[in-house]
């Protein structure tokens, strides 16, 4: 990565063309996979995470049982071939840390009590990584978890903030990131507007990080309507061919 | 303690079908599962494939990056193949470093590769004794119903005949698409009950009392051989389980890849 400065945005528009406040594509499909209870691929401009649900399911270790409720796993993993430059494959310090507040955005909607002493086993790949892939891990996460019928209170959606050339943008893709001056990715309940995951990198001053905040928010309700719609018609579908 | 006894009944199950010449899922003995595959999946990989053999999900990405070359070949890239069984793919998988059964599967890829001489290492030169091209084959499980060899083999070879040497990318000129000299493919043929069967599911292969993997190439020649499970095997039968793992390989390699 060379590391000279270039310009984010010009005439009023983002290298990619888009809106300060627009999201980049996405695409959900939910029940991807076989051998999981629950599964889902989410793409986020050019990020691609699949996460799968297993569970809930006995406990191993014993000792990492809670005898009042489930305990929730998260488990975040890029492919080799999924950056740049080759990642050397399994974790490192940076996907625990990932995996760890993933997991803490996720435990506040899961009614793990109806559980006792069980794992929920969450598990995201990303294939490939443009900027995001935590929160693109979240979004699929999220879905996964429904998809695999475990009780929750409701979704978690999760975009990032940034600040780019001076302006706050929402949902950074890998050049906006690597040259720009702020990230921060977000996590949120939409129904009850509770923000469940919260992190930043870089410098924003006070009014920028509310203004950020609430594009954020903005953008985590546009991807929990998505994340609705491909629940709602995986099921009608299933639903019709039974 | 549920799971052993739904185990153990899936696998008589499997067991009696075969017995009364038949599959669960109404395949012949050598009839694969249907394959699909999808290339260049991944843009960040220097060539990449999706592989799909009924429910059996692999994705194989390839990575070309410039390294120093091992001191005993100065003169000859290094093809290094990876594969990791994540927990995503199935429960049976667990994190954590490497198990037996992800080393066996990424060993047996290299090997009907290396033993193909697929690749010209000496091509992979840059700098004697310093700079050579470093190729990652690195196999990503998605979803494992069974058969997880012959699906990586076979994105292996399909991403590596899609590479393109990023010379470029490190200011490096030369000639960037992967010269590839042959294309061999992995067949599994498992044994249950005494009949012979190709391309096993999930519950195939834990009945399955033996089973070899063969690797064979465009010259019909084998590459690259693996046997496993709990039983030995007669002469007879593997002579029989080669014939088969070409016979196969033939047929998957005139659909699905080019002739070199």
């Amino acid at each position: 990565m060379k590391e000279e400065k270039i310009e984010l945005i010009k005439d009023g528009k983002r290298l990619s063309g888009r809106g300060f406040e627009e999201l980049r594509p996405i695409k959900i499909d939910v029940g991807v996979l076989k051998r999981a209870d629950g599964s889902c691929y989410f793409e986020l401009g050019n990020n691609k995470a699949l996460a799968a649900v297993y569970g809930p399911r006995e406990m191993h270790p014993r000792h990492f049982q809670n005898a009042k409720m489930a305990v929730v796993k998260y488990r975040y993993n890029m492919a080799p071939f999924s950056v740049d430059d080759r990642k050397r494959p399994g974790p490192d310090r940076r996907s625990q840390e990932i995996s760890m507040v993933s997991r803490k955005a996720l435990d506040p909607v899961i009614l793990r009590e109806l559980y006792p002493k069980t794992a929920i086993e969450v598990y995201v790949e990303v294939l490939q990584s443009d900027a995001g892939t935590r929160t693109a891990g979240i979004n699929a996460a999220s879905v996964a978890l429904a998809d695999a019928g475990i009780p929750m209170k409701d979704l978690v959606s999760s975009v990032a903030i940034g600040k780019i050339d001076g302006e706050v943008v929402l949902d950074l893709d890998a050049k906006e990131d690597n040259f720009g001056e702020a990230d921060m990715p977000v996590a949120m309940i939409a129904r009850t507007n509770t923000i469940t995951l919260l992190q930043m990198d870089g410098r924003l001053k006070k009014e920028e990080f509310e203004r950020g905040l609430k594009i954020a928010m903005t953008g985590c309700r546009k991807i929990y309507e998505l994340q609705r719609a491909a629940l709602v018609e995986k099921y009608s579908k299933s639903g019709n061919e039974e | 303690m549920g799971q052993e006894v739904i185990e153990d009944i899936r696998k008589d199950y499997v067991y009696d079908l075969i017995e009364q010449g038949k599959r669960a899922d109404g395949r012949g003995f050598l009839d694969f599962r249907d394959i699909t595959v999808e290339r260049d999946l991944i843009k960040k990989a220097d060539g990449s494939t999706r592989v799909q053999i009924g429910d059996t999900v692999v994705l194989v990405g390839v990575k070309v990056e410039p390294g120093a070359p091992f001191p005993d070949t100065p003169n000859k890239g290094v093809l290094m193949t990876n594969a990791e069984l994540v927990p995503l793919a199935s429960p049976e998988f667990e994190s954590g470093p490497p198990g037996e059964n992800s080393i066996e599967l990424a060993r047996v890829v290299d090997r009907g590769i290396r033993g193909s001489e697929t690749i010209d290492l000496e091509k992979l030169c840059i700098e004697e004794g310093e700079k050579v091209w470093m190729v990652f084959i690195d196999i990503h499980t998605l979803d494992n119903d069974g058969n997880l060899v012959d699906a990586a083999a076979l994105g292996a070879i399909m991403s590596l005949l899609n590479v393109t040497i990023p010379y470029e990318q490190y200011g490096l000129t030369g000639e960037d698409t992967l010269q590839i000299r042959d294309t061999p493919v992995a067949v599994t043929v498992v044994e249950i009950g005494g009949n012979l069967l190709v391309d096993p599911n999930v519950y195939e292969e834990s009945a399955a009392t033996s089973k070899l993997t063969v690797i064979s190439n465009a010259d019909g020649s084998i590459s690259g051989l693996q046997k496993s499970g709990s039983s030995g095997l007669t002469e007879e039968k593997i002579v029989k389980m080669i014939e088969i793992g070409i016979e196969k390989a033939r047929e998957i390699r005139e659909k699905y890849l080019p002739k070199i």
